[in-house]
């Protein structure tokens, strides 16, 4: 087994506003292999955002904080999260790059978009402008816009939806790198375009050979891309398996939930059963499993239970559940009240 | 191609502007309660001198008539005569017109120096100390009446301090700079209290702007990222401001002549107040509206340069 | 995975969060604002049982007499008239000036943003006319000249206000309510079958006020400067009235060896300045916090 690309371990990124220290990320570990792609599901607020934003060293400081051990195979024997900016500015597009979810707001406005790719392109390589000129086009043409000469010239608010995302790809991608954070790309999307813009990402992962970390709260999607799934609740990692075991033999309640509250087209229920309540405030977390309050499967221990992850079936699926096992069994789950 | 029609279409629209301005500029006049030559005239009224007056200032007429006498004269270059000056009216505002352009250009250079810096930053460092000091001194700056601080101004740097001269033009554009530098610096710090605070703010939305991150992400410089991302696009909405602010800028112009004796428009409306020299009254606001008119179509020209997405408007 | 980091951490994070001030921090400026503006209101209105000098009362005796020269804490004017009774008496017409020309304006103004957005249609067309045509004119020069027409008085720099000031009030609400005129809320009252008036006063008007409120403040502010620039002018306030813009202009030709005459009333300006600029930022917080 190579040496994963990524190795993170035991990340923490807390947040201070007025209201409290918010534990947006709470003690995150996975590691990302070589040309996988693993992904990140999880409701809006389950930290899977801000751990790709702490990784790429976006978040702002003050007020956010961060700590943890992160190796990247680029940069060895040192901590990524020690990194000096510096450091970073030599790995982000070369090494480590990311996509956003607003294509709109992710481009510079007043900025031409052939300009704003020659400006990835040559951003750590000496290039002559006839270069750099052909670099872009040959990116723009790589993720499908076409008319690249014509449109190199356009500004942001030219193109539409699909078109950005796409622009946003060829900046992400224009200096080769090795690891792609994608966060939610289509979410903002139509979903045709979605289709479209998922194909993209595969075909340019797999000629390249880049890893990728996918974050989506759309199950959906990351069931079609991802090798690996790890499901993030409320700031800490839920369950972690390859994709074909999650789907087909998840442990954690949470998780269980959120596959029975798919919509699948060949049974007809009436009611499409969610999940009670809302997830937590991630300030002044109380003790114990953060689902318990939510779980149909919760227990008093529950409540009181030190978290970790538990090891299942051989080592390559991990569970943050004391009661993976009953989960397994469908006769341990209430019945369904469709209240 | 899209720009330069937003230009045209800009100067289109300014016309019906002008023209609503020379009808408030010409009824003006008729706020005048009572007889307006009783006014001029005083004690020395006679029934002869009056009609000569009312005649001058084109009263005896109906109003419609009156109106369209008022921009046939306009037409010609013409705002009437001067009842102080015995001139007309145009000649005097030609005279005193430079030394307030002067004074307005001068303040805004000034006022850009100063707040371009502190605005970046306050907004870069945002809540350090230069921020917090810059937060206390634009809150207190605010409430200054520009007139007090010119006077302390004089007091500190010309009298005490013999630095500057205390008042007047000047000849030269060396003397101009010399004799204008209190006045200017005195509006720009006014200027400057709002354009500091708005800076610093535009410049806080540009800095959690999503495309920042983004730029961060391609591995280019930290100068790169603030001057082709930042600075950039925080200029936009500070072109706005300046522009808006710079009717109250050249509000300002008014009083600040009268403090360092400028022989300048806005000495020569308060002047003529006392004088009640209505023709002249007219006419400089006349020329105040014209100026605010020029300043917001360059503006929007300017902005509209500055930043592709306004021609969609 | 150990506890101790996250620990470390939590700790890290709340010690700087609480070093940038807590909530108290936030309702500082509003209550401030309401502090400094209520100390010198209730001073001016109390100024007889503050000091017992006549803000017009001569004492030929003691001329230009320095601060804190014996009965006289701020000193005395060319006159030998106090000033500490001056400024607390001018204070009258400053904060008059404030409350009651930005009050007429904010009403007026409101009032009429409100139904031109409400509405729409010509009678929008007109009224937004109307607002861009005095847009054109640099404000302080359309009072002068306004001033100047129906002559210098105190009441006439009043109109002069209420005739220019309007305008802003006009354009933020017109504004907000063109807005507010699509929300549901506004939508579903309409098809309830609720009167026009009841419309724009009960479910438009209150989401409007936080905004018209805090640009009243700065306004404030612009009223007071102004006010007080006609007063030095002697466009507004004249002498021998104790006005602070009036008794800054009598002060300068005094300048030279009693700075005190022209340099004090101009702080009296600045506090109240001041005062009305953190009632407006504490406000700015408090509503936005809500939104």
């Amino acid at each position: 087994m190579t040496e994963p690309i990524l190795t993170v371990d035991g990340l923490h990124t807390f947040i201070g506003t007025d209201s409290g220290v918010v534990r947006a990320v709470d003690g995150v570990s996975f590691t990302l292999q070589r040309g996988e792609i693993l992904g990140l599901v999880g409701e809006s607020g389950s930290g899977k955002s801000v751990t790709c934003r702490t990784l790429m060293g976006l978040m702002p400081s003050p007020p956010a904080w961060w700590a943890g051990d992160v190796r990247y195979a680029g940069l060895p024997g040192r901590n990524l999260l020690d990194a000096r900016e510096r450091e970073l500015q030599r790995l982000r597009g070369a090494h480590l790059s990311m996509i956003f979810q607003d294509p709109m707001s992710a481009l510079n406005p007043v900025m031409r978009v052939g300009d704003q790719i020659e400006e990835a392109v040559a951003a750590h390589e000496r290039l002559g402008p006839r270069e750099r000129r052909r670099r872009a086009l040959e990116l723009f043409d790589r993720v499908g816009i076409p008319a690249a000469s014509r449109r190199m010239r356009s500004y942001p608010h030219e193109f539409s939806g699909g078109m950005r995302q796409r622009v946003l790809i060829a900046v992400a991608i224009a200096s080769r790198p090795k690891v792609l954070f994608a966060d939610e790309p289509t979410t903002a999307l139509d979903v045709i375009i979605q289709d479209q813009i998922l194909s993209l990402l595969l075909e340019l992962q797999r000629d390249s050979g880049m890893s990728m970390v996918l974050v989506s709260h759309d199950l959906g999607v990351i069931a079609e891309m991802c090798d690996r799934i790890a499901v993030m609740y409320a700031g800490e990692i839920a369950e972690l398996a390859d994709t074909a075991t999650l789907l087909t033999k998840p442990r954690h309640p949470y998780t269980i939930s959120l596959l029975r509250s798919l919509p699948e087209t060949e049974q007809r229920t009436r009611f499409l059963p969610s999940i009670v309540g809302t997830p937590p405030q991630l300030i002044d977390v109380e003790p114990g499993c953060r689902f318990a309050p939510r779980c149909p499967l919760a227990e008093r221990e529950c409540h009181e239970w030190t978290t970790e992850l538990l090891t299942a079936e051989g080592g390559a699926h991990l569970v943050r559940c004391r009661r993976h096992d009953d989960a397994r069994r469908s006769e341990t789950w209430p019945v369904q009240s469709f209240a | 191609m899209a720009r330069y029609s937003f230009v045209l279409r800009r100067l289109l629209q300014v016309i019906p502007v002008l023209f609503g301005i020379t009808l408030i500029t010409f009824f003006l006049l008729h706020l005048i309660p009572g007889d307006p030559a009783l006014q001029i005239l005083g004690s020395s009224y006679t029934k002869a001198r009056g009609d000569a007056i009312r005649h001058a200032l084109g009263l005896d007429r109906p109003l419609v008539r009156q109106y369209l006498l008022f921009m046939q004269h306009l037409f010609h270059g013409s705002v009437g005569e001067s009842i102080f000056f015995h001139e007309p009216a145009r000649t005097v505002i030609e005279e005193r017109l430079p030394a307030t352009m002067f004074l307005i250009g001068y303040s805004a250079v000034v006022a850009t120096l100063i707040s371009v810096p502190a605005g970046i930053i306050s907004a870069l460092r945002q809540g350090g100390i230069f921020d917090q000091a810059a937060r206390i001194t634009t809150l207190v700056g605010f409430a200054m009446p520009g007139f007090w601080l010119g006077i302390i101004f004089i007091l500190i740097f010309s009298i005490h301090l013999n630095l500057f001269p205390v008042n007047g033009y000047g000849s030269g554009f060396v003397g101009h700079i010399d004799h204008l530098f209190l006045p200017a610096l005195t509006i720009a710090l006014a200027f400057s209290t709002i354009l500091i605070r708005t800076l610093r703010s535009s410049t806080l939305a540009v800095l959690a702007a999503d495309y920042i991150d983004t730029a961060k992400i391609k591995g280019i410089s930290r100068f790169r990222i603030l001057s082709r991302h930042v600075f950039r696009n925080a200029v936009v909405s500070v072109v706005v401001v300046f522009g808006i602010n710079l009717a109250f800028l050249i509000s300002g112009t008014v009083i600040i002549e009268n403090v360092f004796s400028i022989p300048g428009l806005g000495s020569l409306l308060v002047d003529s107040v006392s004088t009640r020299d209505y023709p002249v009254v007219q006419g400089v606001t006349l020329v105040f509206a014209v100026m605010v008119v020029g300043i917001n179509l360059l503006t929007d020209v300017v902005h509209a340069a500055l930043d592709p997405r306004v021609v969609l408007e | 995975m150990t506890a101790a980091p996250s620990a470390i951490l939590l700790d890290l994070v709340e010690r700087r969060a609480r070093r940038r001030g807590g909530r108290a921090g936030r309702h500082i400026t509003l209550i401030a604002g309401i502090a400094i503006l209520g100390i010198v209101a209730a001073a001016s209105l109390a100024a007889p049982l503050i000091t017992h000098y006549n803000p017009d009362t001569l004492d030929p005796l003691r001329p230009l007499a320095p601060p804190f020269s014996s009965g006289h804490i701020l000193g005395t004017d060319e006159f030998g008239r106090d000033i500490f009774a001056r400024i607390l008496y001018g204070g009258r017409i400053d904060l008059l000036i404030a409350f009651g020309a930005t009050g007429v304006t904010l009403v007026a103004g409101t009032a009429i943003g409100l139904v031109s957005g409400y509405f729409g249609g010509w009678v929008d067309a007109v009224l937004m006319r109307i607002v861009d045509l005095f847009f054109a004119f640099p404000f302080f020069v359309l009072v002068i000249a306004i001033v100047a027409m129906l002559g210098p008085s105190i009441f006439n720099m009043f109109v002069a206000i209420w005739l220019t000031s309007w305008i802003s009030y006009a354009r933020i609400t017109r504004g907000h309510t063109i807005i507010l005129k699509g929300r549901e809320y506004v939508l579903a009252a309409k098809a309830l079958g609720y009167r026009h008036h009841r419309v724009m006063l009960r479910h438009i008007l209150p989401n409007v006020v936080s905004f018209v409120l805090i640009f009243a403040m700065v306004d404030a502010v612009g009223n007071v400067l102004l006010g007080a620039a006609l007063g030095f002018l002697g466009l507004g306030a004249k002498p021998p009235s104790p006005e602070w813009g009036a008794m800054i202009s009598d002060g300068q030709n005094y300048i030279l060896s009693s700075w005190w005459l022209s340099t004090l009333p101009g702080l009296a300006i600045v506090v109240v300045g001041v005062g009305f600029s953190l009632l407006g930022d504490g406000l700015a917080d408090l509503l936005r916090v809500g939104d």
